[in-house]
């Protein structure tokens, strides 16, 4: 790669990219520097093409008599081969059935086959289907597009690009993404943690007076709500030859809840009241209701805030006047919905509850079912309640329950309200109160809307050695599981061990040692293990074998699969062979085979088709 | 007739006084910035329009192919109004609401479909353009123009007599698009299509 002019930064989100640049000169520090956010040339209506700075993260399959040539025209491409962005918002919002959305989320299902054209998930039989990972392209595509057409003297693949992904992302969903990135020609991508991007940002935006705000010894708890997903990461602030160091020491669960899911409750919320005065509400008008009640939410939500904000939602007939419904939405509602329904205040004890899934949910993904974010959180302090056991300097103490954090950093838009900032820090310092310690600091003055992709530049610019680097390699220990060898008893699944292959906190670009464990592997057959990771097993070194250990321990994923090709040895040759893993620089895990016999190495696929 | 006032709550009545002069208003600025763009547009070149966030010079061969045969005096654009009413037709239903008979309807109605058509055409308007007073002073406080001063920009009414400096009150403070950024348009776009019709199947 030539010298790259500009560090970019992509936030692939689940409802919105947005994408943000940093340009590095000599006549000022990057401390100095902003970073600015690209304007993304799109089609806001057929046949036009406006700038926004979010890129809606929809794909619309449009049916060929739905639009003339000219009207899906962008300025680099005449014949585009999807409709991403606002034009597909808008006309899925009247035709669903061809709008894929939440491809995000998609992404990171292990349930599912992410190669295979399943969405739009609601299409019919005559609408054409996309991968996740297809979907994953477009956006990409039209975001690389949109930026050689803007800057055409640096294309993006001569640039730094750092793209972002949930800090809850599996291995799998990890290596996907920059599958995407590869495919488009990007392969200078690497990857970084939301959270950890939200961060950045934060420290980007001090200009240097983030020092003087966290002390050594503290740790600081970033909540970053997206459209569609809540995404938890720990951060732990430490003094290294006399300057801080930051490390990443835990993350949370992969949390399908997000802020549309709150304008989506309030919209429900009037649907209901409009439908007890009798008024009809179809579908499309629900997308109206959830847009006004977006804009409400955030004047309600402040402090001497209206009582109430009138909504009006027009008919789609020529004739506005008369056949608009009115109601409105108040702000006892809004606090009781979305104050008191996503942010209750509820013990450390309370943890998220599995209903029985109702009929509100789309089939397929895994929504969380108990929408209560602070008992997501809950869950996820007391579970990490040992993160800083192993650093110097710590006080750790798990006799509280709960690791304590000693500062917040709130990211995402729906903390545009203030309300449900001062609740969530109002609800960590009574659980911290409990414990006999002090009130949490709040860290502010980052760009909720456009923080994670800012943070992103950033971050590209750091790797370089422009700034302080979060450490902390992986948060997770991965573990493959292995049959015990015991007689043969019928009907009876022999016992399954876990062996650690790679341990927690492994850095971008080392290689774990290999298990002292060997498993036999016939040539030219795909041999399938079973794969589990643990966000809490910090101890265990490569080679552990777990005979037990508790459901929230150790959690399945998606089987791993090696088929060793019959290169170098006869067809149904038995090999015997390691399996090793190794975090690449940028940031995704590889797992591999290696022969015992001439150390031929094979690589393990983490994306295999469930069975 | 007699009427008794007291029958209709006097703080609705202003409420919907409110909502049908804010409307008014609304409607008499979009005829303003409609004539605004267009006296613009020959001078377009000189307003710095953003792309992509890198400031360029808008293009204004591209833009206005009027500008090459009429130089003395400037054809108005039809199509940079199409647009502008396309706009504020898709996110506000302007013209629906235009177009429609207002005296048959209460004022509880009128009013519903104002907020429609005012939270549109404020998005409309804060998306695309960037309005800026023209002056900084507060209105009905005494200013001075200084000789030189801007005609075009600084309207002079009432008893004009003699030389700069004036002395006067400042009635209106006046707007400026500094920014404008409308969105492109493929070639072959109609935009005599104000809205399409719809056809659910």
């Amino acid at each position: 790669m030539i010298n790259p002019r500009f560090f970019v930064g992509i936030d692939l989100g689940t409802t919105h990219c947005v994408l943000s640049y940093l340009e590095l000169r000599k006549d000022h520090s990057i401390e100095e520097a902003d970073s600015v956010v690209l304007s993304i040339p799109q089609l806001i209506a057929p046949g036009e093409v406006g700038t926004k700075p979010q890129l809606p993260s929809f794909l619309y399959e449009a049916h060929n008599a739905e639009l003339g040539p000219h009207e899906r025209r962008l300025p680099w491409e005449a014949e585009p081969k999807a409709i991403v962005g606002e034009l597909a918002r808008q006309l899925g919002a009247k035709t669903p059935i061809r709008l894929v959305a939440s491809a995000k989320s998609w992404l990171s299902h292990s349930g599912v086959d992410r190669r295979s054209a399943l969405l739009p998930i609601q299409a019919t039989e005559d609408v054409p289907k996309v991968s996740p990972l297809t979907a994953t392209i477009e956006y990409l595509r039209h975001l690389r597009d949109a930026w050689n057409h803007e800057l055409k003297d640096a294309v993006l693949s001569n640039q730094d690009l750092v793209i972002t992904v949930p800090a809850s992302f599996d291995p799998a969903a990890r290596e996907l993404t920059l599958e995407a990135a590869h495919s488009l020609g990007l392969h200078q991508a690497v990857l970084l943690e939301e959270p950890q991007a939200a961060f950045y940002s934060w420290i980007q935006s001090s200009h240097g007076q983030w020092r003087a705000q966290v002390k050594p010894g503290e740790v600081i708890l970033v909540v970053d709500v997206g459209g569609g997903t809540t995404d938890l990461s720990l951060i732990a602030v430490s003094e290294d030859q006399g300057s801080l160091s930051l490390k990443r020491v835990a993350i949370g669960d992969h949390i399908l809840l997000g802020g549309d899911n709150m304008d989506l409750a309030l919209a429900y919320t009037l649907k209901n009241k409009l439908e007890a005065e009798g008024k009809r509400i179809e579908a499309w008008q629900i997308q109206a209701l959830t847009h006004a009640c977006r804009q409400a939410k955030e004047s309600l939500l402040v402090e001497d805030g209206p009582d109430a904000v009138e909504i009006a939602v027009p008919n789609r007939g020529s004739s506005l006047i008369g056949g608009v419904i009115r109601t409105r939405l108040t702000r006892d509602e809004v606090d009781d919905i979305l104050v008191n329904g996503f942010f209750p205040e509820v013990e450390l004890s309370d943890l998220p509850k599995s209903l029985p899934r109702t009929g509100l949910t789309i089939v397929g993904l895994p929504y969380a079912q108990d929408p209560r974010i602070t008992s997501h959180l809950a869950a996820f302090l007391t579970k990490q309640v040992r993160a800083t056991e192993e650093l110097d300097g710590f006080n750790s103490n798990p006799s509280l329950g709960f690791l304590k954090p000693d500062a917040i950093l709130l990211n995402g838009g729906v903390f545009k309200s203030p309300a449900l900032v001062r609740r969530i820090v109002a609800v960590v310092n009574r659980w911290s109160h409990q414990a006999a310690g002090q009130s949490v600091r709040l860290l502010s003055g980052a760009d909720l809307d456009h923080s994670v992709a800012r943070g992103a530049a950033y971050y590209g610019s750091v790797r370089k050695g422009h700034g302080v680097r979060i450490r902390g390699g992986i948060a997770a220990a991965y573990y493959v599981g292995v049959e015990s060898a015991m007689p043969a008893v019928p009907g009876l699944q022999p016992p399954l061990e876990a062996l650690c292959i790679a341990p927690f906190g492994m850095e971008e670009g080392t290689q774990a040692e290999l298990p002292p464990f060997e498993f036999g592997v016939v040539v030219g057959e795909p041999v399938h293990f079973r794969f589990f990771v643990s966000k809490t097993r910090r101890e265990d070194p490569v080679g552990t074998r777990l005979d037990s250990w508790t459901h929230d321990e150790l959690e399945e994923l998606e089987p791993i699969e090696v088929v060793l090709s019959a290169d170098n040895h006869h067809q149904g040759q038995v090999i015997p062979v390691h399996l090793g893993a190794k975090v690449t620089e940028v940031g995704t895990l590889q797992l591999e085979a290696i022969s015992k016999l001439d150390q031929h190495r094979w690589k393990v696929e983490l994306n295999v088709r469930p069975q | 007739m007699s009427v008794d006032v007291h029958l209709v709550p006097a703080s609705l009545d202003l409420y919907h006084l409110i909502l049908i002069g804010s409307l008014a208003a609304m409607v008499l600025l979009m005829f303003i910035l409609t004539l605004l763009w267009l006296r613009q547009k020959g001078r377009i070149a000189e307003l710095q329009v953003h792309s992509g966030g890198v400031k360029q010079p808008l293009d204004s061969s591209s833009q206005d192919a009027s500008d090459k045969t009429v130089k003395a005096v400037r054809l108005s654009n039809p199509e940079g109004a199409m647009q502008l009413l396309g706009l504020l037709q898709n996110e506000a239903r302007f013209v629906d609401f235009i177009q429609e008979e207002i005296s048959v309807h209460a004022d509880a109605d009128i009013g519903a479909a104002a907020r429609v058509v005012h939270e549109g055409c404020r998005k409309v308007i804060r998306g695309h353009f960037d309005l800026v007073p023209i002056r900084v002073e507060v209105e009905n406080s005494r200013i001075t123009l200084q000789e030189g001063f801007d005609p075009s920009a600084n309207r002079i009414t009432g008893h004009i007599v003699g030389q700069p400096p004036f002395s006067g009150t400042l009635i209106h403070k006046g707007w400026r698009v500094q920014r404008v950024d409308l969105p492109k348009v493929t070639d072959g776009h109609d935009l005599s299509i104000i809205a399409a019709a719809e056809i659910e199947l």
